[in-house]
């Protein structure tokens, strides 16, 4: 298969779009008419052909364009990466689990050959060539962490686990759903989780913990998240709040269906080698409302979430604010039929929309 | 769980990933300690592990299955060979025995992904090692790793004489300046106290060794004014014979007398119930079961429940813990 990049932006002028396979494969979040925090966790090992769970990372039509939009955040602002010093070996771990991952995922796109501690990468959509020296810092334009997820879509939360917790000491960080790593930095598995409402009560914390604990090597595990996003924003950052925030009130009814995006979080956890540590990769997938209404089933569904979703919730996510106009622009492509279990669009046996 | 992926079973998070390996040299060291090295069964490369990390071996003794956890002791950088280095336990159930006596070159087993339960702490400044006896094995590759990035360590290594002073020439001649060891019967003793008063600030103390020795430091270095935060122990226990006691599994509906010389996972194994591990020594947590009606005494050795959990009667750990008396009902 030949992915066919985008020349888009996630900026100023927001010309990002989703091709046709890209709404496809959308990951859609909800598999019922109602949604609450789970730990939804499964293992990591595949997925359907041409799903997005089908790669350990998956490369889709937006990779040089996202890659484009970090570089431009990390020039503005350098420390949404950030690795403290005893991170480095961690940093090396996602390096060579992503470059063999990659390599061996994508090979018309990207190569790897290794000759012991003497290493060679190519990465064709990027036009990048190098030689380097595995394990050894100075022959590489930047630290490992940086060098390679300059080169990866998401973003990487590089964790250490001590102390039967797990820290947030090293990351690379640039499309998050406003949080903030310079924030967070050192922080560990509860800290960083603090600001998250209803979730500590229900006891999901702790066991989400015991279970990224216990995560083996060789048994990667995913889960899904998702929030919104008004216009096509990958770094909704509280940095930049003050550029983006603003945003959320541009919204009205004629534009809502163009410019509110549904936006869904690959979540996956690897158990990184040498360090022991564990890799949090965060990637993020955005959808405009009305390209989620051209599927029946997902249209009534996220009106039925949206509208029933607890106030902590909608507040915390975002869009507490926004959400009746919101219900007024997905009402319209809620029936009342019932949907079908599962987060698949089933647009075969799913009955159109009944006006 | 409310899994958003589609096509998923139902999580199963460890235990999941095993390999194949085959016995590729066995080294007596001497009297007591053999080392077992394997290579992967139809070629091809181990994954890298960190130093400290376990694996769990399991090996068919005619029909009985045997699952142990050995520390890899072999340098991690090496993708070629995986070594565990075991010692011979007369006393036990039998598994170091049948390594020992049983097991020849080209022997197949299956051994788990690398899982580390005595992980480095990274942001040490100096790594102090204490061992004792076998409990060198978890050193060995950790000491392989710091030395490949030239890491600041010491060993203090504390073996009964140096007859049984396994890999204590090969540590002395590469790692002279760092190497201390210490010969019971020449009534040679690490001076504790003093060695952990010398220590640089950003130490991190590991011990691995007798349960006894394990005590001690630990107390000691609490004693000393160290943060528990710096100290790390790694003690996996093996499960202790006792007497035969009946277990109904709830959830499966099946029923097993565990034997004298199994353990209580063992026996739920036998039915095709496998409820998740990592150690199998009741340090990882992950067969914690959920008792739901007993009548009679537990016989609780494991590191992971709270006291109040252990005395409430309220869960067990399988993989050490037993139980005498009339009824134990579990939520397996």
């Amino acid at each position: 298969m030949t992915i066919q990049f985008n020349d888009e932006t996630f900026r100023d002028d927001y010309s990002f779009s989703n091709s046709q396979r890209a709404k496809d494969r959308f990951p859609f979040p909800f598999h019922e008419d109602s949604y609450m925090y789970s730990i939804n966790m499964e293992q990591h090992q595949g997925g359907p052909a041409d799903s997005i769970y089908e790669k350990r990372f998956d490369v889709d039509e937006h990779y040089l364009a996202e890659m484009r939009d970090r570089a431009l955040v990390l020039a503005d602002d350098p420390l949404r990466c950030q690795s403290l010093p005893h991170m480095t070996l961690a940093g090396w771990d996602l390096l060579e689990l992503i470059m063999v991952s990659k390599s061996e995922d994508y090979p018309e796109l990207f190569e790897l050959h290794r000759n012991g501690f003497k290493w060679h990468w190519i990465n064709k959509p990027m036009g990048i060539e190098d030689h380097f020296v595995f394990m050894d810092e100075t022959t590489l334009p930047y630290g490992p962490m940086e060098y390679i997820t300059r080169q990866t879509q998401g973003d990487f939360c590089v964790l250490d686990q001590r102390e039967d917790n797990l820290w947030m000491d090293a990351g690379m960080v640039t499309t998050q759903a406003d949080w903030s790593l310079d924030f967070d930095i050192g922080m560990n598995f509860f800290e960083w989780h603090a600001p998250v409402p209803l979730a500590h009560e229900k006891g999901i914390f702790k066991r989400a913990l015991k279970f990224l604990l216990s995560i083996q090597q060789g048994a990667p595990a995913r889960r899904l998240n998702w929030t919104m996003t008004v216009n096509p924003l990958l770094d909704t950052s509280p940095e930049n709040y003050h550029k983006w925030g603003v945003q959320k009130n541009t919204l009205t009814p004629e534009n809502l269906g163009s410019k509110q995006h549904l936006r869904v979080e690959l979540q996956t956890f690897f158990r990184l080698p040498r360090s022991n540590g564990l890799v949090f990769p965060i990637r993020c997938y955005l959808m405009s409302f009305q390209d989620i209404m051209a599927k029946p089933k997902w249209g009534r569904r996220l009106h039925r979430v949206v509208r029933d979703l607890p106030e902590e919730l909608a507040t915390y996510k975002g869009f507490i604010d926004n959400r009746p106009m919101m219900l007024d622009f997905l009402a319209q492509y809620d029936d009342g039929l019932p949907t079908s279990f599962g987060v698949w669009a089933d647009e075969h046996s799913e009955p159109s929309l009944k006006k | 769980m409310n899994a958003p992926a589609p096509n998923s079973t139902a999580p199963k998070v460890v235990g999941a990933e095993k390999i194949k390996v085959v016995v590729s040299a066995i080294v007596p060291l001497n009297n007591l300690v053999t080392r077992f090295e394997f290579k992967r069964a139809g070629g091809g490369q181990f994954p890298t592990f960190s130093g400290g990390a376990h694996t769990v071996v399991e090996m068919q003794d005619g029909d009985f299955k045997r699952i142990n956890p050995y520390s890899l002791m072999s340098d991690p950088a090496d993708r070629d060979t995986y070594a565990i280095s075991v010692r011979r336990d007369d006393q036990g159930r039998g598994g170091s025995l049948f390594l020992h006596q049983k097991v020849q070159v080209g022997a197949t087993m299956t051994l788990s992904f690398p899982v580390n339960l005595f992980s480095l702490d990274l942001r040490a400044r100096k790594h102090l090692f204490v061992a004792g006896g076998i409990g060198i094995t978890p050193f060995m590759s950790q000491i392989k790793q710091l030395d490949a990035v030239h890491g600041n360590w010491e060993l203090h290594y504390s073996c009964r004489n140096p007859e049984l002073g396994s890999y204590v020439d090969e540590l002395t001649t590469k790692y002279a300046h760092s190497v201390n060891v210490y010969y019971d019967d020449k009534k040679q003793l690490i001076d504790l106290e003093n060695l952990l008063d010398g220590q640089p600030i950003g130490t991190h103390l590991y011990v691995c060794g007798p349960k006894g020795m394990i005590d001690w430091v630990r107390t000691t270095a609490a004693a000393a004014g160290w943060p528990d935060a710096h100290v790390h122990h790694e003690e996996f226990l093996a499960p202790q014979p006792g007497k035969p006691f009946a277990v109904r599994l709830a959830k499966s509906g099946l029923s097993v007398e565990v034997g004298e010389h199994e353990s209580l996972l063992e026996a739920i194994e036998r039915l095709g119930v496998e409820p998740p591990y990592l150690c199998r020594g009741g340090a990882c947590g992950q067969c914690e079961t959920d008792v739901l009606e007993s009548e009679g005494t537990f016989i609780h050795r494991d590191h992971w429940l709270e006291d109040d959990e252990k005395s409430s009667g309220v869960k067990i750990m399988p993989c050490v813990s037993r139980f005498e008396g009339k009824t134990l009902v579990l939520d397996r």
